[in-house]
């Protein structure tokens, strides 16, 4: 029952079990199907189930519905002088144009550097817990919680779409409206957001112990 | 009670075993193994996040029925809310977005605030909160899915662009959602999980004996 490294014991090791909703530790064996919290009454897993699974599953839809989101249409804006159709890229560069840089750099960063990033360490993640990789658990673990905290930013472009498209409808002056690749991009938001949800950071660690359970 | 090792804590992101020890105010515990947050000791963390809630929860009606701002085009205005938006969105057949927009702006953060004054009020006026596994799951669930200050840095980003183009009037709820945000954030960060749980247990074991 001793862990490799011996001053580190982690609670699956000891047949312990941490209570995903209130946290309380308590005693779980690890042949029967369904335990419950005595605190709080929630079911009892030493790890999520079925996390790399589910999580590469939300991740592959995410990687189908991030080509539409860029190739179609995000936002139609049409007015007297000018009709301009952008798709996220080139709505970035014309606000880039326009000399709106600092909310250029903004929603670059929201709508297209996070959702990259979510897409590119959550695959990169997936890999190395598969390969049962012994490499920089600290760092990768550092990985997953910047992928939590940023992952909401990127339903930025999803406000503003709604905003503009419901604020300018001002008949023959000028109009917007949200484009097919709102739908799609939201979509990979969710998905993403999901599947980081999914993924279960403890299993970069599971490898540097001796025991390892999956449940 | 034999069956809960006392004092003990796992990591949640490496499953490190530790010793739940005492903090002072405002400390934070981290994980020796892989530096997660533990837990925090959250000065006054019931009665704080209580007022932020309340306080928020004002806020966020009027931030959701009164225009955020307004545009005006050789005299003819508009104006909008935040509900005016969801229900205009879904008028034009973009449900989707409009659904995403309506979960995440307000459903959310409504159910969040409700919960915590479902939590805290209870607690704070010294009984057990009805159902309150359910409502500490709740927020645990939805935790993520709030959004109000994407949607408010949204709001700004949609500002800059229309003046671009049209004349912007600010409207009241543009103020009330700045705050909301401040306020959300506040309860948030006052909020503590492990201190409501303890003070549960010390609840239910005083019913017992």
């Amino acid at each position: 029952m001793t862990p490799v490294d011996s001053g580190m014991p982690s609670a699956v090791g000891n047949g312990l079990c941490s209570c995903h909703v209130c946290r309380l530790v308590s005693r779980r064996s690890r042949f029967s199907r369904h335990e419950h919290c005595p605190r709080c009454g929630a079911t009892l897993h030493f790890r999520k189930p079925g996390s790399v699974q589910r999580c590469w599953a939300l991740l592959i839809a995410s990687y189908i519905l991030y080509i539409p989101a860029n190739l179609l249409v995000m936002m139609e804006t049409g007015s007297l002088i000018n009709y301009r159709k952008d798709t996220i890229v080139s709505g970035v560069v014309h606000l880039w144009k326009t000399g709106s840089w600092m909310i250029a750099v903004i929603v670059f960063i929201a709508s297209v550097a996070i959702p990259l990033l979510k897409l590119f360490s959550l695959t990169f993640l997936l890999i190395s817990v598969q390969r049962r990789s012994h490499w920089r658990p600290r760092q990768r673990t550092r990985l997953f919680r910047l992928l939590e905290a940023v992952g909401r930013w990127s339903m930025l472009d999803i406000y503003v779409v709604t905003l503009l498209a419901a604020l300018v409808q001002l008949g023959s002056l000028a109009v917007v409206k949200a484009g097919p690749a709102a739908v799609a991009f939201g979509a990979v938001v969710v998905f993403t957001m999901f599947a980081t949800m999914q993924f279960d950071p403890r299993l970069i660690w599971d490898p540097l112990q001796k025991e390892d359970i999956h449940d | 009670m034999a069956d809960r090792p006392a004092q003990l804590i796992a990591c949640r992101e490496c499953d490190l075993l530790q010793r739940d020890i005492p903090l002072n105010p405002g400390c934070t515990a981290s994980c020796r193994r892989c530096g997660a947050v533990l837990y925090r000791n959250a000065t006054d963390s019931i009665n704080r996040t209580l007022a932020y809630t309340l306080a928020a929860g004002m806020l966020f009606l009027v931030a959701n029925f009164f225009p955020i701002f307004s545009i005006e085009v050789s005299g003819d205005r508009s104006a909008i809310t935040l509900f005016g938006a969801v229900h205009a969105l879904w008028e034009q057949g973009v449900r989707t977005i409009s659904a995403m927009v309506f979960i995440t702006a307000i459903l959310v953060p409504c159910l969040e605030l409700f919960s915590l004054t479902a939590l805290l009020l209870p607690l704070k006026l010294g009984f057990v909160p009805p159902s309150y596994t359910l409502f500490m799951r709740t927020l645990q669930f939805i935790e993520p899915w709030g959004m109000v200050e994407v949607f408010m840095l949204g709001v700004l980003v949609s500002l800059v662009k229309l003046t671009n183009n049209f004349r912007v009037i600010p409207g009241f709820a543009l103020y009330s959602f700045g705050l909301l945000t401040l306020l959300i954030a506040a309860a948030a960060a006052s909020f503590s999980a492990r201190d409501i749980w303890n003070r549960l247990d010390e609840m239910l074991g005083q019913e017992e004996s």
